[in-house]
Protein backbone atom coordinates (compact mmCIF):
# COMPACT_ATOMS: atom_id res chain seq x y z
CA UNK A 1 0.00 0.00 0.00
CA UNK A 2 1.47 3.24 -0.43
CA UNK A 3 1.49 6.16 1.97
CA UNK A 4 -1.60 8.31 2.87
CA UNK A 5 -3.42 8.73 -0.80
CA UNK A 6 -3.94 12.24 -1.54
CA UNK A 7 -7.21 12.09 -2.26
CA UNK A 8 -9.29 9.50 -0.17
CA UNK A 9 -13.19 8.71 -0.60
CA UNK A 10 -15.15 6.77 1.79
CA UNK A 11 -18.69 5.71 0.93
CA UNK A 12 -19.22 9.04 -0.56
CA UNK A 13 -23.08 9.29 -1.30
CA UNK A 14 -24.64 12.25 -3.15
CA UNK A 15 -28.25 13.27 -4.04
CA UNK A 16 -29.15 15.87 -6.16
CA UNK A 17 -33.16 16.79 -5.46
CA UNK A 18 -34.50 13.64 -4.89
CA UNK A 19 -32.30 11.97 -7.55
CA UNK A 20 -29.43 9.44 -5.78
CA UNK A 21 -26.63 10.83 -7.96
CA UNK A 22 -23.36 8.82 -6.00
CA UNK A 23 -24.50 5.33 -4.49
CA UNK A 24 -21.82 5.36 -1.90
CA UNK A 25 -18.60 5.30 -3.64
CA UNK A 26 -15.32 4.78 -2.36
CA UNK A 27 -11.43 5.51 -4.14
CA UNK A 28 -8.44 5.98 -2.96
CA UNK A 29 -5.70 8.33 -5.15
CA UNK A 30 -2.11 8.05 -4.82
CA UNK A 31 -0.04 11.74 -4.95
CA UNK A 32 1.72 12.03 -8.47
CA UNK A 33 -0.71 10.23 -10.54
CA UNK A 34 -3.10 10.62 -13.19
CA UNK A 35 -6.53 9.13 -12.20
CA UNK A 36 -8.87 8.82 -15.44
CA UNK A 37 -12.47 8.98 -14.20
CA UNK A 38 -15.04 7.94 -17.26
CA UNK A 39 -18.32 7.28 -17.88
CA UNK A 40 -21.16 8.26 -19.86
CA UNK A 41 -22.38 11.68 -19.75
CA UNK A 42 -25.41 11.56 -16.58
CA UNK A 43 -23.36 9.25 -14.91
CA UNK A 44 -22.68 11.55 -12.09
CA UNK A 45 -18.42 12.65 -13.12
CA UNK A 46 -18.98 15.91 -12.49
CA UNK A 47 -20.93 15.68 -9.25
CA UNK A 48 -17.64 13.33 -8.04
CA UNK A 49 -15.02 15.90 -9.02
CA UNK A 50 -17.37 18.80 -7.57
CA UNK A 51 -17.36 16.56 -4.14
CA UNK A 52 -13.66 16.66 -4.17
CA UNK A 53 -13.31 20.17 -4.54
CA UNK A 54 -15.86 20.49 -1.73
CA UNK A 55 -18.35 23.03 -4.05
CA UNK A 56 -21.13 19.70 -3.69
CA UNK A 57 -23.34 19.10 -0.92
CA UNK A 58 -22.95 15.77 0.24
CA UNK A 59 -25.24 13.51 1.91
CA UNK A 60 -22.97 11.34 3.13
CA UNK A 61 -19.10 9.87 3.58
CA UNK A 62 -16.26 11.42 3.31
CA UNK A 63 -14.07 13.07 1.20
CA UNK A 64 -10.49 13.96 2.49
CA UNK A 65 -7.63 15.50 0.04
CA UNK A 66 -4.22 16.12 1.05
CA UNK A 67 -5.24 15.03 4.77
CA UNK A 68 -7.61 17.76 5.51
CA UNK A 69 -11.43 17.59 4.61
CA UNK A 70 -12.45 18.70 0.62
CA UNK A 71 -13.24 22.20 0.36
CA UNK A 72 -11.82 23.29 3.59
CA UNK A 73 -9.98 26.37 3.90
CA UNK A 74 -6.18 25.22 4.02
CA UNK A 75 -6.96 23.37 0.39
CA UNK A 76 -7.69 26.84 -1.58
CA UNK A 77 -4.07 27.57 -2.03
CA UNK A 78 -3.31 23.92 -2.97
CA UNK A 79 -5.70 22.40 -4.99
CA UNK A 80 -6.96 23.77 -8.48
CA UNK A 81 -10.52 23.28 -10.59
CA UNK A 82 -11.20 23.65 -13.86
CA UNK A 83 -14.89 23.08 -14.64
CA UNK A 84 -16.46 22.06 -17.75
CA UNK A 85 -17.53 24.99 -18.91
CA UNK A 86 -14.85 27.36 -18.53
CA UNK A 87 -15.22 29.62 -16.08
CA UNK A 88 -13.94 32.69 -17.42
CA UNK A 89 -14.56 36.38 -17.50
CA UNK A 90 -16.55 37.15 -20.99
CA UNK A 91 -15.50 40.95 -20.85
CA UNK A 92 -11.66 40.14 -19.53
CA UNK A 93 -8.64 39.84 -22.22
CA UNK A 94 -7.04 35.76 -21.89
CA UNK A 95 -4.46 38.00 -20.18
CA UNK A 96 -6.32 39.42 -17.34
CA UNK A 97 -8.28 36.68 -17.11
CA UNK A 98 -5.12 34.63 -15.86
CA UNK A 99 -3.40 36.97 -14.22
CA UNK A 100 -6.47 37.60 -12.38
CA UNK A 101 -6.43 34.11 -10.85
CA UNK A 102 -2.50 34.35 -9.95
CA UNK A 103 -2.91 37.30 -8.43
CA UNK A 104 -5.46 35.69 -6.15
CA UNK A 105 -2.43 33.06 -5.18
CA UNK A 106 0.32 35.51 -4.94
CA UNK A 107 1.88 35.33 -8.01
CA UNK A 108 2.44 37.60 -11.10
CA UNK A 109 2.34 38.58 -14.43
CA UNK A 110 5.48 36.49 -16.23
CA UNK A 111 3.81 33.19 -14.24
CA UNK A 112 0.50 34.19 -16.00
CA UNK A 113 2.10 34.89 -19.62
CA UNK A 114 4.07 31.75 -18.83
CA UNK A 115 0.78 29.85 -18.07
CA UNK A 116 -0.81 31.38 -21.24
CA UNK A 117 2.15 30.19 -23.45
CA UNK A 118 1.95 26.70 -21.71
CA UNK A 119 -1.89 25.99 -23.14
CA UNK A 120 -0.57 27.69 -26.91
CA UNK A 121 -2.43 31.10 -26.30
CA UNK A 122 0.13 33.07 -26.06
CA UNK A 123 -1.28 34.28 -29.71
CA UNK A 124 -4.15 35.43 -28.34
CA UNK A 125 -3.35 36.81 -25.12
CA UNK A 126 -4.64 40.34 -25.94
CA UNK A 127 -8.21 38.98 -26.85
CA UNK A 128 -11.13 38.89 -25.35
CA UNK A 129 -12.54 35.93 -23.64
CA UNK A 130 -15.55 35.77 -24.82
CA UNK A 131 -14.62 36.38 -28.48
CA UNK A 132 -12.75 33.11 -28.29
CA UNK A 133 -13.79 29.70 -30.08
CA UNK A 134 -14.71 26.94 -27.72
CA UNK A 135 -11.60 25.63 -27.16
CA UNK A 136 -9.50 28.73 -26.95
CA UNK A 137 -11.94 29.43 -23.69
CA UNK A 138 -10.96 25.56 -22.51
CA UNK A 139 -7.02 26.47 -22.92
CA UNK A 140 -7.50 29.93 -21.02
CA UNK A 141 -9.60 28.65 -18.17
CA UNK A 142 -7.45 25.73 -17.68
CA UNK A 143 -4.36 28.47 -17.86
CA UNK A 144 -6.37 30.31 -14.75
CA UNK A 145 -5.72 26.67 -12.80
CA UNK A 146 -1.87 25.98 -14.66
CA UNK A 147 -0.35 29.13 -13.28
CA UNK A 148 -1.35 28.49 -9.53
CA UNK A 149 0.71 25.20 -9.62
CA UNK A 150 -1.18 23.43 -7.82
CA UNK A 151 -0.45 20.08 -5.74
CA UNK A 152 -3.70 18.85 -6.84
CA UNK A 153 -5.80 19.54 -10.45
CA UNK A 154 -9.18 18.41 -11.26
CA UNK A 155 -10.45 18.60 -14.34
CA UNK A 156 -13.80 18.22 -15.65
CA UNK A 157 -13.45 17.12 -19.48
CA UNK A 158 -10.65 19.29 -20.33
CA UNK A 159 -9.89 18.22 -24.09
CA UNK A 160 -13.48 18.56 -24.98
CA UNK A 161 -13.61 20.34 -28.70
CA UNK A 162 -9.41 20.43 -28.70
CA UNK A 163 -7.56 20.61 -31.65
CA UNK A 164 -5.39 16.72 -31.22
CA UNK A 165 -2.14 18.39 -31.69
CA UNK A 166 -2.96 20.77 -28.29
CA UNK A 167 -4.70 17.70 -26.82
CA UNK A 168 -1.49 15.78 -27.35
CA UNK A 169 0.19 18.63 -26.12
CA UNK A 170 -2.15 19.28 -22.63
CA UNK A 171 -1.59 15.45 -22.08
CA UNK A 172 2.15 15.57 -21.83
CA UNK A 173 1.76 18.66 -19.25
CA UNK A 174 -0.63 16.68 -17.24
CA UNK A 175 2.02 13.27 -17.48
CA UNK A 176 4.68 16.73 -16.82
CA UNK A 177 2.59 17.65 -13.42
CA UNK A 178 2.08 14.17 -12.09
CA UNK A 179 6.06 14.00 -12.54
CA UNK A 180 6.33 16.74 -10.53
CA UNK A 181 4.62 15.28 -7.69
CA UNK A 182 1.20 16.61 -8.38
CA UNK A 183 -2.17 14.80 -8.40
CA UNK A 184 -4.50 14.60 -11.11
CA UNK A 185 -8.50 13.62 -11.30
CA UNK A 186 -9.36 14.08 -15.41
CA UNK A 187 -12.46 13.22 -16.13
CA UNK A 188 -13.56 12.47 -19.81
CA UNK A 189 -15.77 10.21 -22.24
CA UNK A 190 -12.92 9.81 -24.26
CA UNK A 191 -12.07 6.23 -24.36
CA UNK A 192 -8.40 7.04 -26.29
CA UNK A 193 -7.34 9.18 -23.30
CA UNK A 194 -7.82 6.77 -20.58
CA UNK A 195 -4.67 4.71 -21.91
CA UNK A 196 -2.52 7.93 -20.33
CA UNK A 197 -3.74 7.59 -17.01
CA UNK A 198 -2.59 5.44 -14.00
CA UNK A 199 -5.72 4.48 -12.98
CA UNK A 200 -9.08 4.52 -14.54
CA UNK A 201 -12.12 4.72 -11.97
CA UNK A 202 -15.28 3.65 -14.55
CA UNK A 203 -18.17 5.21 -13.20
CA UNK A 204 -21.50 3.91 -14.44
CA UNK A 205 -25.34 4.90 -12.89
CA UNK A 206 -23.39 6.29 -9.79
CA UNK A 207 -21.21 3.39 -8.44
CA UNK A 208 -17.41 3.09 -9.69
CA UNK A 209 -17.85 -0.36 -11.53
CA UNK A 210 -13.76 -0.55 -12.38
CA UNK A 211 -10.97 1.49 -10.22
CA UNK A 212 -7.72 -0.10 -11.93
CA UNK A 213 -4.62 0.28 -13.79
CA UNK A 214 -5.27 0.21 -17.82
CA UNK A 215 -3.10 -2.74 -18.20
CA UNK A 216 -4.98 -4.71 -15.33
CA UNK A 217 -8.40 -4.32 -16.52
CA UNK A 218 -6.95 -5.21 -20.11
CA UNK A 219 -5.63 -8.20 -18.61
CA UNK A 220 -8.53 -8.74 -16.57
CA UNK A 221 -10.96 -8.80 -18.87
CA UNK A 222 -9.26 -10.40 -21.37
CA UNK A 223 -9.56 -7.32 -23.90
CA UNK A 224 -7.07 -5.40 -26.28
CA UNK A 225 -8.59 -2.12 -25.56
CA UNK A 226 -10.27 -0.28 -22.88
CA UNK A 227 -13.38 0.30 -25.11
CA UNK A 228 -14.03 -3.17 -25.33
CA UNK A 229 -12.69 -3.69 -21.49
CA UNK A 230 -15.62 -1.23 -20.17
CA UNK A 231 -18.07 -2.78 -22.40
CA UNK A 232 -17.23 -6.09 -21.17
CA UNK A 233 -17.46 -5.24 -17.18
CA UNK A 234 -21.14 -3.81 -18.05
CA UNK A 235 -22.50 -6.49 -19.92
CA UNK A 236 -20.64 -9.06 -16.77
CA UNK A 237 -22.93 -6.57 -14.18
CA UNK A 238 -26.12 -6.10 -16.48
CA UNK A 239 -25.75 -10.57 -16.52
CA UNK A 240 -25.51 -10.56 -12.60
CA UNK A 241 -28.43 -9.08 -12.19
CA UNK B 1 -10.88 38.60 4.61
CA UNK B 2 -7.99 39.62 2.93
CA UNK B 3 -7.56 43.32 2.34
CA UNK B 4 -4.95 42.35 -0.88
CA UNK B 5 -7.75 39.91 -2.45
CA UNK B 6 -10.03 42.58 -2.18
CA UNK B 7 -8.44 45.00 -4.01
CA UNK B 8 -7.48 42.59 -6.47
CA UNK B 9 -11.23 41.61 -6.62
CA UNK B 10 -12.24 45.41 -6.94
CA UNK B 11 -9.46 46.08 -10.06
CA UNK B 12 -10.90 42.74 -11.73
CA UNK B 13 -14.49 43.98 -11.94
CA UNK B 14 -13.68 47.36 -12.83
CA UNK B 15 -11.43 46.59 -15.58
CA UNK B 16 -14.51 44.33 -16.43
CA UNK B 17 -16.67 47.44 -16.61
CA UNK B 18 -14.22 49.48 -18.64
CA UNK B 19 -13.86 46.91 -21.23
CA UNK B 20 -17.67 47.52 -21.33
CA UNK B 21 -17.31 51.06 -23.14
CA UNK B 22 -20.34 51.81 -24.37
CA UNK B 23 -22.40 50.92 -20.41
CA UNK B 24 -18.94 53.51 -19.23
CA UNK B 25 -20.56 55.93 -21.40
CA UNK B 26 -24.14 55.48 -20.73
CA UNK B 27 -23.22 55.62 -16.63
CA UNK B 28 -21.64 58.94 -17.30
CA UNK B 29 -23.45 60.28 -19.42
CA UNK B 30 -27.25 59.27 -19.02
CA UNK B 31 -27.96 60.77 -15.86
CA UNK B 32 -27.20 64.33 -16.36
CA UNK B 33 -28.87 64.62 -19.43
CA UNK B 34 -32.36 63.20 -17.76
CA UNK B 35 -31.14 65.43 -14.75
CA UNK B 36 -30.89 68.31 -17.63
CA UNK B 37 -34.34 67.09 -19.42
CA UNK B 38 -36.29 67.96 -15.70
CA UNK B 39 -34.53 70.97 -15.23
CA UNK B 40 -36.13 72.27 -18.68
CA UNK B 41 -39.95 70.63 -17.94
CA UNK B 42 -39.44 72.04 -14.14
CA UNK B 43 -38.23 75.61 -16.40
CA UNK B 44 -40.78 77.89 -14.41
CA UNK B 45 -40.35 76.24 -11.05
CA UNK B 46 -36.77 76.38 -9.95
CA UNK B 47 -37.42 75.58 -6.36
CA UNK B 48 -39.06 72.33 -7.35
CA UNK B 49 -36.23 71.56 -9.69
CA UNK B 50 -34.05 72.15 -6.34
CA UNK B 51 -35.62 69.27 -4.59
CA UNK B 52 -36.82 66.49 -7.39
CA UNK B 53 -32.91 67.00 -9.14
CA UNK B 54 -31.20 66.90 -5.81
CA UNK B 55 -32.94 63.41 -5.31
CA UNK B 56 -32.47 62.30 -9.00
CA UNK B 57 -28.71 62.56 -8.24
CA UNK B 58 -28.84 60.07 -5.26
CA UNK B 59 -31.67 58.12 -7.39
CA UNK B 60 -29.61 57.63 -10.19
CA UNK B 61 -26.67 55.57 -8.98
CA UNK B 62 -28.75 53.98 -6.52
CA UNK B 63 -31.05 52.30 -9.93
CA UNK B 64 -27.57 51.93 -11.54
CA UNK B 65 -25.74 50.01 -8.69
CA UNK B 66 -28.60 47.50 -8.62
CA UNK B 67 -29.19 46.72 -12.12
CA UNK B 68 -24.92 46.40 -12.83
CA UNK B 69 -24.50 44.34 -9.74
CA UNK B 70 -27.59 41.78 -9.88
CA UNK B 71 -26.29 41.39 -13.26
CA UNK B 72 -23.02 40.81 -12.71
CA UNK B 73 -23.27 38.71 -9.95
CA UNK B 74 -25.53 36.76 -11.87
CA UNK B 75 -23.04 36.15 -14.52
CA UNK B 76 -20.71 35.01 -11.84
CA UNK B 77 -23.61 32.53 -10.44
CA UNK B 78 -24.42 31.21 -13.31
CA UNK B 79 -21.17 31.77 -15.71
CA UNK B 80 -19.27 29.01 -13.19
CA UNK B 81 -16.33 31.57 -12.07
CA UNK B 82 -18.46 31.95 -8.67
CA UNK B 83 -17.80 28.16 -8.46
CA UNK B 84 -14.41 28.55 -9.49
CA UNK B 85 -13.74 31.72 -7.03
CA UNK B 86 -15.27 29.64 -3.86
CA UNK B 87 -12.12 26.80 -4.54
CA UNK B 88 -9.72 30.07 -4.26
CA UNK B 89 -8.41 31.46 -0.92
CA UNK B 90 -11.16 34.32 -2.04
CA UNK B 91 -13.50 34.86 1.06
CA UNK B 92 -17.23 35.47 0.23
CA UNK B 93 -16.05 39.20 2.19
CA UNK B 94 -13.47 39.83 0.04
CA UNK B 95 -15.73 39.58 -2.88
CA UNK B 96 -18.33 41.37 -1.32
CA UNK B 97 -16.58 44.45 -0.45
CA UNK B 98 -14.85 44.18 -3.79
CA UNK B 99 -17.74 44.90 -5.43
CA UNK B 100 -18.70 47.38 -3.17
CA UNK B 101 -15.11 49.11 -4.12
CA UNK B 102 -15.10 48.33 -7.44
CA UNK B 103 -19.09 50.22 -8.20
CA UNK B 104 -18.41 52.46 -5.38
CA UNK B 105 -16.20 53.88 -7.93
CA UNK B 106 -18.47 53.67 -10.66
CA UNK B 107 -21.04 55.49 -8.84
CA UNK B 108 -18.64 58.11 -7.67
CA UNK B 109 -17.36 58.99 -11.35
CA UNK B 110 -21.45 59.24 -11.80
CA UNK B 111 -22.61 61.15 -9.29
CA UNK B 112 -19.36 63.77 -9.73
CA UNK B 113 -20.34 63.97 -13.78
CA UNK B 114 -24.26 64.72 -12.66
CA UNK B 115 -23.31 67.18 -9.99
CA UNK B 116 -21.45 69.10 -11.54
CA UNK B 117 -23.65 69.58 -14.88
CA UNK B 118 -26.80 69.94 -11.99
CA UNK B 119 -24.51 72.58 -9.70
CA UNK B 120 -22.75 74.37 -12.29
CA UNK B 121 -25.19 74.33 -15.55
CA UNK B 122 -28.46 73.92 -14.01
CA UNK B 123 -28.60 76.31 -11.12
CA UNK B 124 -29.09 73.36 -8.47
CA UNK B 125 -28.62 75.38 -5.44
CA UNK B 126 -28.52 73.48 -1.55
CA UNK B 127 -27.97 75.65 1.72
CA UNK B 128 -25.70 72.76 2.77
CA UNK B 129 -22.23 71.74 1.32
CA UNK B 130 -21.43 69.90 -2.18
CA UNK B 131 -19.65 67.31 -0.16
CA UNK B 132 -22.45 65.96 1.96
CA UNK B 133 -24.88 65.08 -1.29
CA UNK B 134 -21.96 63.80 -2.47
CA UNK B 135 -21.75 61.43 0.43
CA UNK B 136 -25.17 60.79 0.76
CA UNK B 137 -24.90 59.78 -3.10
CA UNK B 138 -22.47 57.19 -2.29
CA UNK B 139 -23.66 55.43 0.81
CA UNK B 140 -26.99 55.42 -1.23
CA UNK B 141 -25.30 53.53 -4.47
CA UNK B 142 -23.92 51.21 -1.61
CA UNK B 143 -27.39 50.32 -1.04
CA UNK B 144 -27.92 49.94 -4.41
CA UNK B 145 -25.49 47.37 -4.80
CA UNK B 146 -26.48 45.70 -2.10
CA UNK B 147 -29.85 45.07 -3.07
CA UNK B 148 -28.69 44.11 -6.15
CA UNK B 149 -26.13 41.27 -4.66
CA UNK B 150 -29.11 39.91 -2.48
CA UNK B 151 -31.98 39.94 -5.45
CA UNK B 152 -29.30 38.08 -7.44
CA UNK B 153 -29.47 35.09 -6.11
CA UNK B 154 -33.14 35.00 -6.55
CA UNK B 155 -33.13 35.26 -10.26
CA UNK B 156 -31.85 32.52 -12.79
CA UNK B 157 -31.51 34.72 -15.84
CA UNK B 158 -30.66 38.28 -16.62
CA UNK B 159 -34.18 38.49 -17.69
CA UNK B 160 -35.57 37.84 -14.70
CA UNK B 161 -32.60 40.13 -12.40
CA UNK B 162 -34.06 42.96 -14.55
CA UNK B 163 -37.75 41.83 -13.54
CA UNK B 164 -36.95 42.58 -10.21
CA UNK B 165 -36.44 46.66 -10.48
CA UNK B 166 -39.88 47.21 -10.75
CA UNK B 167 -40.05 44.88 -7.54
CA UNK B 168 -37.22 46.37 -5.63
CA UNK B 169 -36.45 50.00 -6.74
CA UNK B 170 -39.67 51.30 -7.66
CA UNK B 171 -41.92 51.27 -4.98
CA UNK B 172 -39.22 52.97 -3.05
CA UNK B 173 -38.51 55.89 -5.55
CA UNK B 174 -42.33 56.29 -5.92
CA UNK B 175 -42.91 56.54 -2.00
CA UNK B 176 -39.05 57.98 -0.60
CA UNK B 177 -40.96 61.49 -2.04
CA UNK B 178 -39.26 61.53 -5.07
CA UNK B 179 -43.03 62.74 -6.87
CA UNK B 180 -44.90 63.19 -4.17
CA UNK B 181 -44.09 64.44 -0.54
CA UNK B 182 -43.84 61.48 2.11
CA UNK B 183 -46.37 63.72 4.50
CA UNK B 184 -49.21 63.58 2.25
CA UNK B 185 -49.42 60.43 1.36
CA UNK B 186 -52.48 58.00 2.77
CA UNK B 187 -51.54 56.91 6.43
CA UNK B 188 -50.51 53.49 6.02
CA UNK B 189 -48.72 54.12 3.47
CA UNK B 190 -46.93 56.79 5.04
CA UNK B 191 -45.74 53.43 7.47
CA UNK B 192 -44.46 51.85 4.17
CA UNK B 193 -42.36 54.83 3.41
CA UNK B 194 -40.93 55.33 6.37
CA UNK B 195 -39.59 51.39 6.32
CA UNK B 196 -38.00 51.91 3.11
CA UNK B 197 -34.62 52.50 3.26
CA UNK B 198 -34.78 55.19 0.47
CA UNK B 199 -36.79 57.53 2.25
CA UNK B 200 -33.44 57.92 4.43
CA UNK B 201 -31.45 59.12 1.91
CA UNK B 202 -34.29 61.30 0.66
CA UNK B 203 -34.89 63.32 4.23
CA UNK B 204 -30.95 63.23 4.29
CA UNK B 205 -30.87 65.41 1.43
CA UNK B 206 -33.56 67.40 2.47
CA UNK B 207 -31.64 68.16 5.86
CA UNK B 208 -28.36 69.33 3.46
CA UNK B 209 -31.42 71.36 0.59
CA UNK B 210 -32.78 73.66 4.00
CA UNK B 211 -29.30 73.85 6.26
CA UNK B 212 -26.39 75.93 5.56
CA UNK B 213 -24.39 73.39 7.84
CA UNK B 214 -24.65 69.66 8.48
CA UNK B 215 -27.19 68.75 10.81
CA UNK B 216 -27.19 66.12 13.71
CA UNK B 217 -30.86 64.80 11.55
CA UNK B 218 -28.72 64.09 8.31
CA UNK B 219 -26.11 61.50 10.17
CA UNK B 220 -28.77 60.05 11.97
CA UNK B 221 -30.70 59.56 8.12
CA UNK B 222 -27.75 58.52 6.60
CA UNK B 223 -26.84 56.25 9.51
CA UNK B 224 -30.16 54.21 8.77
CA UNK B 225 -29.15 54.15 5.10
CA UNK B 226 -25.79 52.28 5.93
CA UNK B 227 -27.59 50.43 8.79
CA UNK B 228 -29.45 48.91 5.69
CA UNK B 229 -26.81 48.55 3.64
CA UNK B 230 -25.03 46.83 6.34
CA UNK B 231 -28.29 44.24 6.87
CA UNK B 232 -28.42 43.92 3.08
CA UNK B 233 -24.90 43.01 2.02
CA UNK B 234 -24.72 40.48 4.77
CA UNK B 235 -28.25 38.81 3.87
CA UNK B 236 -26.43 39.47 0.01
CA UNK B 237 -23.35 37.33 0.92
CA UNK B 238 -25.22 34.79 2.67
CA UNK B 239 -26.41 33.71 -0.37
CA UNK B 240 -23.02 33.19 -1.94
CA UNK B 241 -22.81 29.27 -1.28
CA UNK B 242 -19.47 27.33 -1.04
CA UNK B 243 -21.67 24.63 -1.65
CA UNK B 244 -24.48 23.77 -3.70
CA UNK B 245 -26.46 20.93 -4.47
Amino acid sequence: MPSTPAIAVTDLVVDRGKRPVLKSVSTAISAGTVTGLLGPSGSGKTTFIRSVVGTQKTKGGTVTVLGEPAGSKPLRGRVAYVTQDASIYRDLSVKANVAYFAALYGRGRAEAMRAIERVGMGDHADKLAGNLSGGQKTRTSLACALVIGPEVLVLDEPTVGLDPVIREELWDRFRELAAGGATLLVSSHVMDEADRCDRLLLLREGRFIADDTPADLRAATGTANLEAAFLHLIRELEGAN
Amino acid sequence: MSLRITFITAGRILRQLLNDHRTVGLILAVPALIIALISAIMDEAPQVFDKTGLILLAAFPFMLMFMITSITLLRERTGGTLERLMTTPTAKLDLVVGYALAFGTAAAAQTAVAATVAFAFLGLDTQGPTWAVFLICIVTSLLGMALGLFVSAFATTEFQAIQFMPVIVVPQLFLCGLIWPADQMAGWLQGVSDALPLTYAVKALTEVQLNPDVTADMWADLAVVFGAVVVATVLGAATLRRRTN
